[in-house]
């Protein structure tokens, strides 16, 4: 295992398994802290891969997923020497928050991690992720859709996770709302928006929709549908920070109209009065992502029935495209005394057939291989909440149309809290939503630039 | 010789797990901070030594001194209500006169065992504009709904909570001090021809003027600090409980959201300062009062 080879050593091995990167890359890649142990880039032979795989291990796995159990009991009757040992150190932020300060105080981390993919860079920036290359997971990439391997890929072509599940993002609406008023489905934004006047000219009590003063990855799954690329990093330390150009200037000037007129909801999302709302009918559509169809129907139990699934409306209708809000990786910590094992289990994990069709029909996960997104048995359920509708082919569908390109910045807490005190502050507050992109831009190069960063703005 | 030997050893003894405690969990964390907060970390570039930066940047940090006069206000606000509440109850409850004293005693303080996480939440639920107790009830009159949450109102909805959660507290420890009172003074007094009101005015609350700067230095350092309340309260009311709200939500938040832990270090050195300050303040005031 070369996790115990001296620095210099396994910069010399870095070099020259990487003579065709670019040396930007190859700099960026050691720049990191000299003390911890460096990766292996050279392939890991099967020989030494079997042999780990029959040694007697315990891997720890920080997971939120609940019943992840019967998932794990798969590896383990495949790899009878291995254990893996759940612990949930909460969903998101909550894991970041401790995994970040274990990582700082150099123990008490795990092998393994549940990981947003927006979360990668945050982690990336920080050198505490392993590169699975090593280890065989190039080799997976024709398996998992296109845009899921350029969330979990670096610069560098470094793999940084194994995808596990995503959120494409599409509308659920109610029928019986729509029927009720006459509206027609929306396709475009423009439909939309008068669809929303309409709506809520008819009914006081009631919203075309929610946008949540307090969900900035929303706003991002939004910003990416509508083909933004508000982070750019074409390395380590440079950023093209663009969170108010004219693109977002469009959706800001969009949905900040929408809210000041009155004709949509803003209130914080996942609470109590939420909940209730999408009980009550207030909110005739969620736009929301691929996870959420069995989310719905569990918290909104009483509306079983009136609820449909549709892709988002579309800025061009001659070109469907859409983001992704949510879904998650597994990533291996970089630190790990046990690399072939963890990096193992995370890859049997997300790809292989008996696991990842448990995670669709245990956890209700939106798969992230090509396979189960073409197989029948998965397209085919047809929930009675939905009124029999085959919601997970709308949203296979909706999958194909998320664009591979969009990035996420090395600070992403930070990016989310600055949305939600300026953006979504100028939404709940019926403010200019305009010049709160402004505020939010400005807010972010300033950290940016105090953190080191190289920073390009619009 | 062998007797004064056996004192002066025994004295360090005895004091020794006051030393180890006082010098691990605080000294050093304190140490720690301080050398902490002179450096800069940064997610490009590393760390370096940056001396006196950071106190600089704090002492000109707009975010920090609204923190600060935020919670310096809630002070002023909320502070006075809870111990006047807290000694009205404690001269009701010593008063004798009060049926079912130990119910009431007990009532009064039980939400002070309400972990202040639930009492948040619970409160963020009555506070609720939608399906809130209250403003389901003004719904029902035909009143305007009250916004707790909205701007103008949040430091008042905040004050309330703590309030209903301390003055429990406070009025155990007056309670208590009003007991340690000789009854000969009472006696005194009434023999002296002064009714109940008289005695509580001119006897019970002079002897509690002790107690009632433990409460209110107690009060001043809890006020500064307050972080759980409006925290978990910001899961509702995102757009007005910013991540500087408070002095000590502005240090979690660089610490946790911005990784910036040394400015942080900074950030908690300077608010203990504050605190120090303050509480020196309130101590000199008293004092002072109390030998004209």
């Amino acid at each position: 295992m070369p996790s115990n080879t001296s620095p210099s050593m396994s910069r010399r091995l870095f070099l020259t398994a990487t003579g065709a990167l670019s040396l930007g890359a190859a700099l960026t890649a050691c720049g990191g802290d000299s003390g911890k142990s460096q990766s292996a880039t050279q392939p890991v032979s099967q020989a030494d891969i079997d042999k780990a795989m029959k040694t007697p291990t315990e891997l720890t796995f920080w997971t939120w997923v609940p019943n992840i159990a019967k998932e794990i009991a798969l590896f383990e009757k495949k790899y009878p020497a291995v254990k893996v040992k759940v612990v949930n150190a909460g969903q998101g932020t909550p894991q970041y928050t401790k995994l970040r300060t274990a990582l700082k105080a150099g123990s008490g981390a795990p092998d393994l991690v549940q990981m947003e993919y927006q979360a990668i860079p945050t982690f990336t920036i920080t050198n505490s992720l392993l590169d699975l290359r090593p280890y065989g997971a190039d080799a997976l990439k024709s398996r998992f859709v296109e845009w899921t391997w350029g969330q979990v890929t670096g610069t560098g072509g470094e793999v940084w996770a194994i995808p596990q599940d995503t959120g494409p993002m599409g509308m659920l609406y109610r029928k019986d709302i729509f029927d009720k008023h006459g509206i027609q489905v929306p396709t475009t934004w423009d439909e939309f928006a008068a669809a929303a006047r309409k709506l809520h000219r008819a009914d006081p009590d009631v919203y075309l929709t929610n946008l949540a003063a307090n969900q900035p990855a929303a706003w991002h799954g939004l910003l990416w549908q509508a083909g933004a690329k508000p982070y750019v990093s074409p390395s380590r330390s440079d950023i093209t920070i663009s969170v108010d150009d004219a693109v977002s200037k469009k959706l800001g000037a969009y949905w900040g109209g929408l809210a000041k007129e009155g004709v949509i909801g803003v209130e914080p999302d996942f609470t109590d009065g939420w909940y209730a709302a999408l009980n009550k009918g207030t909110y005739a559509t969620w736009l929301t992502a691929a996870w959420a169809p069995a989310f719905l129907s569990g918290s909104a139990k009483d509306t079983a029935g009136n609820w449909r699934a549709a892709p988002l409306p579309q800025w061009d209708a001659a070109k469907p495209s859409s983001g992704n809000w949510g879904g998650s990786t597994t990533a291996v910590i970089r630190g790990t005394g046990n690399a072939v094992q963890a990096a193992v289990f995370a890859q049997f994990l997300n790809s292989d057939p008996a696991t990842t069709r448990m995670f669709t029909t245990e956890q209700f996960f939106f798969p992230a291989t090509k396979a189960l997104l073409a197989d029948p048995a998965f397209t085919g359920d047809a929930p009675a909440f939905y009124g029999g509708q085959k919601v997970n082919e709308v949203f296979a569908g909706i999958s194909s149309t998320v664009d591979a390109d969009f990035q996420w910045p090395p600070f992403l807490d930070q990016a989310a809290t600055d949305w939600t005190e300026t953006v979504g502050k100028s939404l709940a507050g019926h403010a200019d939503t305009v010049s709160a992109l402004g505020s939010w831009q400005s807010r972010l190069t300033s950290y940016a630039k105090g953190q080191g960063f190289t920073v390009k703005g619009s | 010789m062998a007797a004064p030997r056996r004192t002066r050893s025994a004295g360090p003894l005895f004091v020794a797990p006051f030393m180890i405690l006082f010098l691990l969990l605080f000294l050093t964390p304190l140490g720690y901070a301080a050398y902490l907060s002179l450096f800069q970390e940064r997610l490009i570039g590393g760390t370096a030594f940056v001396g006196l930066d950071n106190y600089v940047q704090a002492l000109g940090d707009s975010q920090l001194l609204h923190g600060v006069g935020r919670v310096a206000l809630f002070f002023v606000l909320q502070v006075p209500v809870m111990l006047a509440l807290a000694v009205l109850f404690a001269l009701a409850l010593d008063s004798g006169l009060l049926r079912l004293a130990r119910v009431i005693r007990l009532g009064v303080f039980v939400p002070y065992a309400v972990p202040s996480v639930v009492a948040a939440l619970m409160w963020g639920y009555l506070y609720g504009p939608d399906f809130g107790p209250f403003a389901q009830f003004a719904r029902e009159l035909s009143l305007p709904v009250p916004d707790f949450l909205s701007d103008t109102w949040m430091l008042g909805s905040l004050a309330n909570i703590v309030t209903w959660e301390f003055t429990g507290y406070n009025m155990i420890i007056l309670y208590a001090a009003l007991r340690t009172v000789p009854t000969e003074l009472y006696e005194a007094a009434a023999m002296d021809g002064a009714g109940a009101w008289r005695i509580a005015w001119s006897v019970k609350l002079p002897a509690l003027r002790p107690a009632l700067l433990l409460c209110l230095l107690f009060s001043v350092i809890g006020s500064f600090q307050l972080f759980n309340e409006p925290n978990l309260l910001t899961k509702i009311a995102p757009d007005v409980i910013t991540s500087d709200y408070t002095a000590n939500l502005y240090a979690y938040s660089l610490a946790f959201t911005g990784q910036q832990v040394n400015y942080a270090a900074t950030v908690s050195f300077l608010l203990g300062l504050v605190i120090v300050i303050a509480s020196y303040a309130v101590l000199l005031t008293a004092n002072r009062r109390r030998t004209p």
